[in-house]
């Protein structure tokens, strides 16, 4: 008795070291990574940064900035229309069809799916007729990427609102349609937008789909969908090896990575918030 | 329990005596619902079986019975919340006023806007407590702004939740305690002023307080209302109902005035589950 405790004492230790070790293995990457990117980030922050265009030599990255800004909110926008409607479908009326299931598959592969792929597809579809590359191409990329995480996120959180409330909604005589818009999204409403949220933070770091889509520019670009987008993440590929050989490039990339960083950074802190307020009420 | 509340029970007991005597429920009292040869299926699990009933208007029907003989399925019949899920099939007819409310005329929104129903456990809408009582009123009526207030008002008062919660309207209805989400779903229920209220087993998870002031109010609302409800609690049927109906495993034993079914009653499984004796 008292040795079988024993071991499971010394397990249990040993398993709880191995844990600890393991979380702040990772941790620590984690705050090199921020570091390294406050470190050498923060020293080329300016103005500048903020309100110039990309240039061979000087400028800032203001024109980039914009330019992933806009193709990340349309994206989020169509990503957000498209994937709650389909979540909803999925949740609430398709269910257990055939179609449903189809649906989801098809939907659980798009989740995964390497993004240079979901570029590789729009490319074909979008910019090959058009005959060249454009913003549109590029919202339409990081939209792809976007909908099947709010999908899932809309079905995920649609199931997690209890019959009961269908039910009461249905007794007192409402339709459908008003059960779902009323109180369902009511109830699914934080965990909904901190998938958006989330959606929103993965692609706006997102390079490979836009290589063949939006492409890049070193020009402003005030809607003009069109043609070509300038955007962060590329500028600070491009800036990283093309054009390494120039100081103040690699000095942009880094405040590019910095600023990208902590977009991200925010969006997933909201997410948090929301999502910790919704376990609260 | 605590027993002033045991007190007043017995109390009650002889003051529905006295008008269950009074007004006979059987000659009198037009029935709002009729019950004719109901059976009720759950794929292949007939849940209910061959039920005949009537249930008078403006009275309370009490449905009583062991756990699993039939009790919720039959009052979801009664609103045909059993259509929300696939591969449930009910045979026979209900009527409401006379009219078949499984007539594929009937439209099935409307005929549950008429029939309310409150249910186990307290459901409130992810809202606030004011809009979780307009909530039904706006789907049917077009109120003003003054109007929906005093509706609001008006249900929350009869469901005598009111003064607890006449600070908190803007505050979501899920934050109020179990008692008060109960009460909230009644007075959410009242609000729309449905014609029958369908109440299944609305006290089971109440104090006794917050029990005693839901049974006051199903007293209080049989003036204008049809009530039907199902309790486990025998004490709480013979309080609150004027017609007693038995169920057992997916059967009506038999239905009559409660007084009748608590001092009398016609079927000895009714009498051996009344005294607790059931086995
Ligand atoms: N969704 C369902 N699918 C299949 N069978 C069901 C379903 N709901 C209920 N039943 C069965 O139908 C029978 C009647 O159930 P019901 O819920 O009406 O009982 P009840 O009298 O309300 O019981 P309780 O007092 O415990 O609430 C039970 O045998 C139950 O197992
Ligand atoms: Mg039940």
């Amino acid at each position: 008795m008292n040795s079988v405790y024993q071991r499971r004492r010394i397990i249990n230790r040993m398993v709880m070291t191995l844990c600890v070790a393991a979380a702040a293995f990772g941790i620590l990457w984690l705050l090199m990574i921020l570091g390294t990117l406050m470190f050498k980030g923060a020293a080329a922050l300016s103005p500048d940064v903020f309100l110039e265009r990309t240039k061979m030599s000087g400028g800032g990255l203001g024109n980039a900035i914009l330019g992933s800004l806009i193709m990340t909110a349309l994206a989020t926008v169509v990503g957000t229309v498209i994937g709650v409607a389909a979540g909803t479908w999925l949740a609430e009326y398709g269910t257990k069809s055939r179609l449903a299931s189809t649906v989801r598959f098809i939907n659980d592969v798009l989740l995964s799916a390497p993004s240079i792929i979901i570029g590789l597809f729009v490319y074909a579809v979008m910019v090959l007729p058009m005959g060249h590359f454009s913003g549109w191409a590029g919202v339409a990329a990081l939209a792809v990427i976007i909908i099947p995480v709010v999908i899932r996120a809309t079905e995920d959180m649609l199931k997690l609102v209890p019959n009961t409330l269908r039910e009461a909604a249905s007794a007192l005589g409402a339709h459908r349609w008003w059960v779902v818009t009323k109180v369902c999204y009511g109830g699914a409403r934080a965990g909904i937008i901190t998938g958006i949220l989330l959606g929103c933070a993965r692609v706006s770091g997102e390079t490979a789909p836009l290589l063949f889509t939006s492409l890049n520019s070193n020009q402003w670009n005030f809607f003009d969908m069109d043609s070509e987008m300038p955007n962060l993440p590329m500028t600070l590929y491009q800036n990283m090896t093309i054009n390494s050989f120039i100081p103040r490039q690699v000095e942009l990339a880094w405040a590019g990575a910095l600023i990208l960083t902590a977009a991200v950074l925010a969006l997933n802190i909201i997410a948090r918030i929301i999502s910790s307020r919704r376990s609260k009420g | 329990m605590n027993f002033s509340r045991e007190g007043s029970m017995s109390a009650r007991i002889n003051e529905s005596t006295l008008q269950a005597t009074t007004s006979p429920v059987n000659s009198v009292a037009a029935a709002k619902l009729k019950v004719e040869e109901l059976n009720f299926y759950y794929g292949n699990f007939q849940a209910l079986k061959n039920i005949t009933m009537e249930v008078p208007a403006n009275q309370v029907t009490a449905f009583i019975g062991p756990s699993g003989c039939g009790k919720s399925t039959m009052l979801r019949c009664f609103n045909r919340i059993h259509d929300l899920y696939p591969g449930l099939r009910t045979e026979g007819q209900i009527l409401l006023d006379g009219q078949d409310i499984n007539d594929r005329k009937i439209d099935i929104n409307l005929l549950r806007s008429r029939i309310g129903m409150v249910f186990q456990k307290p459901t409130p809408f992810p809202m606030s407590v004011f809009d979780n009582i307009a909530f039904g009123v706006k789907l049917y009526e077009r109120l003003s702004a003054r109007d929906m207030e005093e509706r609001v008002e008006w249900a929350l008062k009869k469901a005598a939740l009111w003064e607890e919660v006449k600070d908190k309207l803007k505050q979501s209805g899920q934050a109020l305690s179990g008692g008060q989400q109960q009460r909230l779903c009644i007075a959410r229920t009242i609000a729309v002023k449905p014609e029958v209220i369908l109440l299944d087993e609305p006290t089971s998870a109440l104090d006794p307080i917050s029990t005693g002031y839901i049974e006051d109010l199903v007293n209080e609302l049989k003036a204008d209302y049809t009530i039907v409800i199902v309790t486990h609690n025998m004490q709480q049927a013979a309080r609150v109902s004027d017609v007693t109906a038995f169920m057992y495993l997916g059967e009506l034993i038999e239905c009559d005035e409660t007084t009748r079914i608590f001092t009398q009653p016609a079927h000895k499984r009714t009498e051996d589950y009344i005294t607790g004796r059931y086995g």
